[in-house]
């Protein structure tokens, strides 16, 4: 191929990009102007006269709800990797009678639509009293996190040399010893992955939030959004800065961990 | 974690004559890995799918939860539901939907899966910032859409308006016309990179040397894709629409930020009509309903999509 068509197909690729994002850079747009700029027409193209004051407001309205999913968050990721990674070793590497069918309904699982899931946890939450709480969020959240994390750290772990299982067996390690101290060093990025994923599937979840925080005690941010966008009338620049608070997480995996993404969407696939 | 790992490992220490492989201890400690998580599958996905079975039975309502009353009432839920002018309109425009968004995802995705699949500076990098839209959360790309979308102030409006394609502003998201179409538009938006990033994984497994012996034998684009691209990407194909199918019937975040499944229904779909039912209506039994009806369809294309990924799996089961 010659250079300039080298050359042309990246101008189309950047053209592409810049279509295809413009909903994106909207938001960072819309989320700079004075909220007296935006109810001009036509809208101004780029945000020539920026002001911080929407995001002030997103801080000051949203600051708390961002707090709590951050825990929530970051609580559905400890959960779900200290339950899935063990039970992705043993289904990658013992030859347990009837792990074949709990791959299959770990696969399963995930079809059941989130709808179902709300619909019937949220009874039995209310019987238990895990309504309006952060534990209850964590264990909802993780009916996310957990298939889709066995089923990519599963998928690494059977690509762990034999050899090094071996030898630490030999050198007299038990299996939880082994898991800890070899399987687990080695499978760093596969933790490291499922675990961003979790974070961010936790972080984005908006129908357990509506459904299980029904009171004011804790409020994810997706809810915050939501009714933030309910209520405004001419305020969105407030909700748009909330918004790109809200994208700080997918961007950052954007930007470090790009080469994860395509693993964790082609070896996971499943997005709600 | 780690002291969990110390008394395991502690315990299993005496128990040397059983390690090898196969042992009776050593499969006992082998199942310690499991469990947690088959514990986890019972109480958080069998017991509450159960329920909501048993749950679609029963008159379930605000008074259920202070009184612990819930009569069994057969299948009066399921016949209040068909009987429901909402039914219709529900299970038609999920299929509108769930069509209208898998179609134009996919063939966004294909064309730009074989546009990225050439090599050009920046192909790796522009294609990775296309994926941006899949990890947004829901919740922003609605709000974003929403003001895209606004009557008033929203970008989209003012461009048509600028371009003299509209003489009046189009109310996207509150009239009953364009409701539904505004929200396949902006889950089509959404949708795409997955499409993608499945569909240009696929076609890296083409071999380049079929693409070559056909340009050789003089075939056009057009043919080659025709005959080399399509038919070796059926399989990734099948993945990638069962998969699109299964989520997007489940489409829930979009609709609801949008317009909540209106106006007057008009982009209600059974997932928003489920959780209006549950939580808005305070009717779980009629919702419940509503959600069984979800899961036999879902069910019905996981086993399709389970058929067509068999070989790669059984071949990775053996692996492991």
């Amino acid at each position: 191929m010659t250079t300039t068509r080298r050359v042309g197909n990246t101008v189309v690729g950047v053209l592409l990009v810049l279509v295809f994002l413009a909903p994106v850079y909207w938001m960072i747009n819309v989320s700079l102007q004075s909220s007296d700029a935006l109810l001009r027409t036509p809208p101004a193209w780029f945000p020539f006269d920026p002001t911080w004051s929407g995001y002030a407001e997103a801080l000051r309205t949203q600051g708390s709800h961002l707090a709590t999913s951050l825990v929530i968050a970051l609580g559905t990721v400890v959960f779900t990797l200290l339950v899935s990674a063990p039970a992705a070793y043993a289904l990658a590497r013992f030859r347990l009678r009837g792990t074949l069918a709990l791959v299959l309904v770990v696969l399963l699982v995930q079809m059941v639509p989130g709808i179902v899931m709300a619909n019937s946890l949220y009874p039995i939450f209310s019987g238990v009293g895990l309504l309006d709480s952060y534990p209850g969020m964590i264990l909802a959240d993780s009916t996310l996190t957990v298939p889709f994390a066995v089923l990519i750290l599963r998928t690494f772990m059977s690509g762990v040399p034999g050899e090094l299982i071996e030898a630490a067996r030999v050198d007299g390690c038990g299996q939880w010893r082994t898991f800890g101290s070899v399987v687990l060093p080695v499978c760093r990025n596969a933790v490291i992955t499922a675990g961003l994923f979790s974070f961010l599937f936790a972080w984005a979840d908006f129908l357990f939030a509506v459904s299980f925080t029904t009171g004011n005690t804790i409020q994810p941010i997706t809810v915050g959004i939501y009714r933030f966008v309910g209520n405004q009338t001419t305020n969105w620049n407030g909700v748009m800065a909330t918004a790109v608070l809200a994208s700080i997480p997918a961007a950052v995996l954007l930007l470090t961990a790009q080469r994860y993404v395509a693993a964790g969407i082609t070896g996971g696939g499943v997005k709600e | 974690m780690t002291t969990n790992t110390r008394t395991t490992s502690g315990t299993s220490r005496p128990r040397h004559a059983n390690r090898k492989p196969g042992g009776h201890g050593e499969r006992l400690v082998q199942w310690t890995f499991v469990l947690p998580m088959m514990l986890f599958l019972l109480l958080f996905f069998c017991y509450p799918v159960l329920r909501n079975l048993t749950m679609s039975f029963q008159e379930w309502t605000v008074a259920s939860f202070y009184e612990g009353g819930s009569p069994f009432v057969g299948l009066d839920n399921y016949i209040a539901l068909v009987t429901d002018p909402i039914f219709g309109r529900a299970v038609l425009n999920t299929a509108l939907f769930t069509t209208g968004s898998l179609l134009f995802q996919f063939v966004i995705g294909l064309g730009l899966a074989v546009f990225f699949q050439r090599r050009f500076p920046l192909s790796g990098t522009l294609r990775g910032l296309m994926l941006l839209p899949w990890l947004l959360p829901l919740v922003v790309s609605g709000a974003v859409f929403r003001w895209i979308y606004d009557e008033g102030f929203g970008v989209l409006n003012q461009l048509l308006l600028g371009l003299h394609l509209i003489s009046d502003p189009i109310p996207w998201l509150s009239s009953t016309q364009y409701a539904l179409t505004s929200a396949i538009i902006a889950n089509i938006w959404v949708g795409v990179p997955f499409n993608l990033v499945i569909l240009h994984s696929g076609l890296q497994a083409v071999p380049a040397s079929l693409y070559e012996a056909a340009a050789l034998d003089g075939a056009g684009p057009w043919q080659r894709f025709r005959m080399i691209t399509l038919p070796l990407l059926r399989p990734v194909i099948a993945i990638v629409l069962m998969l699109g199918l299964i989520y997007t019937l489940k489409v829930f975040d979009m609709i609801m930020i949008l317009t909540g499944g209106g106006p007057a229904n008009a982009s209600e779909t059974l997932t928003t009509w489920s959780f209006a039912l549950s939580f808005e209506e305070f009717d779980f039994g009629q919702g419940a309903a509503v959600g069984n009806l979800l899961i036999v369809i879902a069910l019905v294309f996981a086993l399709l999509y389970l058929r067509s990924i068999r070989n790669t799996f059984s071949s990775q089961g053996e692996r492991g």
